[in-house]
């Protein structure tokens, strides 16, 4: 890493400086991290049995999504994830049986409680940061110091749609993050041949707001630094463009086979630096968790998330005129048609 | 209700300009924006005045995106205001175009109703005042094919101004093209005040029964001249405005051709895969026992909207080339 990558904890965990986090909140952002992470290996599951859709794990990438999300209101803040953010979305406060009915392709699933302010991941590439930029405006205009954080791929920064929804909130001073997770990949293409800037972050100065690049497998990093953008703007400082450097040890999707392009030592070497041992270093550094905790704590996301399973699986089978049901408020003719031919009544 | 009311003339572009003013002084969360729209008041000065009047929160000049405009909009949206975007002509619509399919008309779709967009994107469209390249294109059968959006194209002051109202207040987004040979081509007597009118209903401005003329939006002048000419004649021709798009208003369009017999679509898009098209088509689905001839289309040319004013009225249907095509359907 270089210097100018804030980092809080070394590769094993152990704090480099003074940490800028309460105990508690150590100890809050490593139940987070693993709740994350138990979703997810759960959720490959889930996938294998044909108990989900085609799904995009999130492993190794834990910390930049949760440091983000431990700073946001769920129910004043905003969040906009693309894909790859279910990490972000449940400790934002997504409920476990939504995301999984969400990622089972449910239509039960795709639509975030009336208190998580939540909008469904984004599949196309970087068509959310413009509408982020948008939402956050419209905090200021509502009089509000609620702020919206955006997440984007490294390869998704190549779209125009980052920059223009960039250039919109700066010129705006919008109270947006956009946080772009640098995993290296874009599905097969490496970042080098994505673009030819070497930090992300940099093209912060750009747009003219502030950027910062973090070490993004580094929780009190992306936390500390997530909590100072989103401080500035609540007060009216305008955006910030964070660059969090990460990796995703795992496929790109459930469907994908990463051998094809790249190599096992790479993986390997991340591996060792996964955010999720070098918190539970750092809390056992600090004399702050055992291993006994730990295994209650497994205990407990194995019972949390088996609830959520069969929460998912009660919700009805979706019905065929859900097709044409939320086209509009109400149905025009031409969906009252097919409603009706799809309900068995025309 | 409008009846009562009194009038004064306006043009198109003051008629929408009173309704913007009124949408802005009615509803707070109403805000305006787009390229120039703000301290100038727009290129063709639909916005003239507002930002003065009711402050660059509400009014605002945006960069020169329109992803952005667009993107901006759904975002400002989805969070509880109601966003009216300019897109300075609607030939500069397509680098907005993704954000419109993949989001604008999916949101509440997307979402399950848990987020929606209630937005309205106004573009001048259409040609006939000799414009440069790319000004004078009518892209409302690409808008019309996506889900979830609606399309209204007004073809008369007063009909502007109750319309763009009803859009403003409508929960989903809409699309609203302003003929630009239309903003200071006609006058006409506009009802004072606030009023609205619905969206999804094509209406008889001419009542004839030798064939029907269905077209929308600038073309509907084109028509009526038509009209007028065969009722010199003896040729009595129906004109019917299509109005709004989406939703279509296809029983008013099925009743006029089952009491002509006759069906003429006229729009000045290219041709092939036009809105045309699918009126012809919904006629052919639920009026072909009537039909005494075939539906015929008279359109723009499958070319690029021209550029070059010596020819461009070749390409807009004029009065000549709808009376060629009754002339067709009446020979049957
Ligand atoms: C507009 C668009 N183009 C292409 C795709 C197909 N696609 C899905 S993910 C992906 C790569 C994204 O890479 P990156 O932005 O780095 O995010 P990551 O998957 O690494 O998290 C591509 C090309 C898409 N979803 N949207």
């Amino acid at each position: 890493m270089g210097v100018e990558t804030v980092q809080y904890l070394d590769d094993t965990g152990q704090p480099l400086r003074d940490l800028p986090l309460s105990h508690s909140e150590l100890l809050q952002g490593y139940r987070a991290l693993r709740r994350a992470r138990h979703f997810d290996e759960r959720a490959l599951v889930l996938q294998r049995q044909g108990r989900l859709g085609v799904y995009p794990p999130f492993r190794g990438q834990e910390a930049a999504q949760v440091g983000v999300a431990l700073c946001l209101r769920p129910d004043y803040d905003w969040l906009l994830p693309s894909y790859r953010e279910s990490a972000a979305a449940l400790t934002f406060g997504m409920p476990i049986s939504k995301l999984i009915l969400s990622w089972r392709a449910d239509p039960a699933g795709w639509g975030a409680p009336p208190n998580v302010n939540m909008v469904q991941f984004y599949i196309p590439i970087a068509t959310q940061i413009p509408q982020a930029a948008g939402v956050a405006h419209a905090q200021r205009l509502l009089g509000k110091e609620a702020v919206a954080a955006v997440f984007i791929g490294d390869g998704g920064t190549s779209e125009g749609d980052f920059h223009e929804g960039l250039n919109f909130a700066a010129v705006f001073n919008a109270p947006l993050l956009v946080v772009v997770q640098n995993n290296g990949w874009a599905i097969s293409v490496p970042t080098r041949k994505q673009m030819k800037v070497q930090r992300i972050a940099e093209r912060a100065h750009g747009y003219g707001i502030p950027g910062v690049t973090v070490d993004g497998n580094d929780l009190v990093a992306v936390w500390s630094v997530a909590r100072e953008a989103v401080n500035r703007a609540r007060a009216g400082g305008g955006p910030t463009l964070i660059e969090a450097l990460t990796y995703r040890v795992a496929p790109h999707t459930s469907s994908d086979d990463p051998s094809r392009y790249r190599t096992e030592e790479e993986t390997e070497r991340w591996l060792k630096r996964d955010p999720i041992l070098r918190m539970k270093n750092c809390l056992l550094h600090l004399g702050l968790w055992s291993e006994d905790q730990e295994a209650a704590l497994s205990e407990a996301l194995e019972a949390e998330f088996l609830a959520a399973v069969e929460e998912a699986d009660q919700a009805p089978e979706p019905k065929p005129w859900e097709i044409v049901e939320q086209v509009y408020q109400e149905m025009q003719p031409d969906q009252q048609a097919a409603w009706k031919y799809l309900r068995g009544e025309a | 209700m409008i009846a009562e009311r009194g009038t004064r003339v306006l043009n198109n572009v003051q008629a929408i300009n009173e309704a913007l003013d009124l949408a802005l002084g009615r509803d707070e969360r109403v805000v305006l924006f787009g390229e120039d729209v703000g301290t100038m008041g727009g290129v063709f000065r639909a916005s003239d005045g507002l930002a003065q009047k009711y402050g660059e929160k509400r009014v605002f000049d945006t960069p020169l995106a329109e992803s952005g405009i667009v993107g901006f909009g759904i975002g400002l949206a989805m969070a509880g205001l109601r966003p009216v975007a300019e897109i300075q002509f609607a030939g500069f619509l397509y680098p907005a175009l993704d954000q419109i399919l993949s989001h604008l008309g999916r949101m509440r779709h997307r979402t399950r109703g848990r987020f929606t967009v209630p937005m309205v994107i106004r573009a001048p469209y259409g040609g006939g005042v000799k414009t440069p390249e790319q000004h004078a294109d009518s892209p409302e059968a690409i808008l019309a094919h996506v889900p979830g959006v609606k399309v209204v194209i007004p073809s008369s002051p007063e009909r502007a101004k109750g319309l763009l109202l009803a859009a403003i207040e409508d929960p989903d987004p809409v699309f609203f093209l302003e003929a630009i040979k239309l903003y200071r081509g006609v006058k006409a007597e506009v009802p004072e005040g606030y009023y609205t009118l619905p969206l999804g209903q094509a209406r008889v401005v001419r009542e004839g029964n030798a064939a029907s003329l269905l077209c929308y939006g600038g073309m509907v002048e084109v028509c009526l001249k038509a009209a007028e000419v065969a009722a010199r004649e003896g040729v009595e021709l129906e004109v019917v405005d299509l109005e709004t798009l989406i939703p279509l208003d296809t029983p008013t369009i099925v009743a006029s051709v089952q009491k002509t017999g006759r069906a003429v679509v006229v729009y000045e898009a290219m041709r092939t895969g036009g809105f045309g098209a699918e009126i012809a088509a919904r006629i052919a689905e639920e009026a072909l026992d009537y039909l005494q001839a075939p539906i015929l289309r008279v359109a723009g040319w499958d070319a690029p909207y021209p550029p070059f004013s010596a020819v461009e009225h070749f390409y807009r249907p004029d009065a000549r080339r709808v009376l060629e095509a009754v002339r067709q359907v009446l020979v049957h």
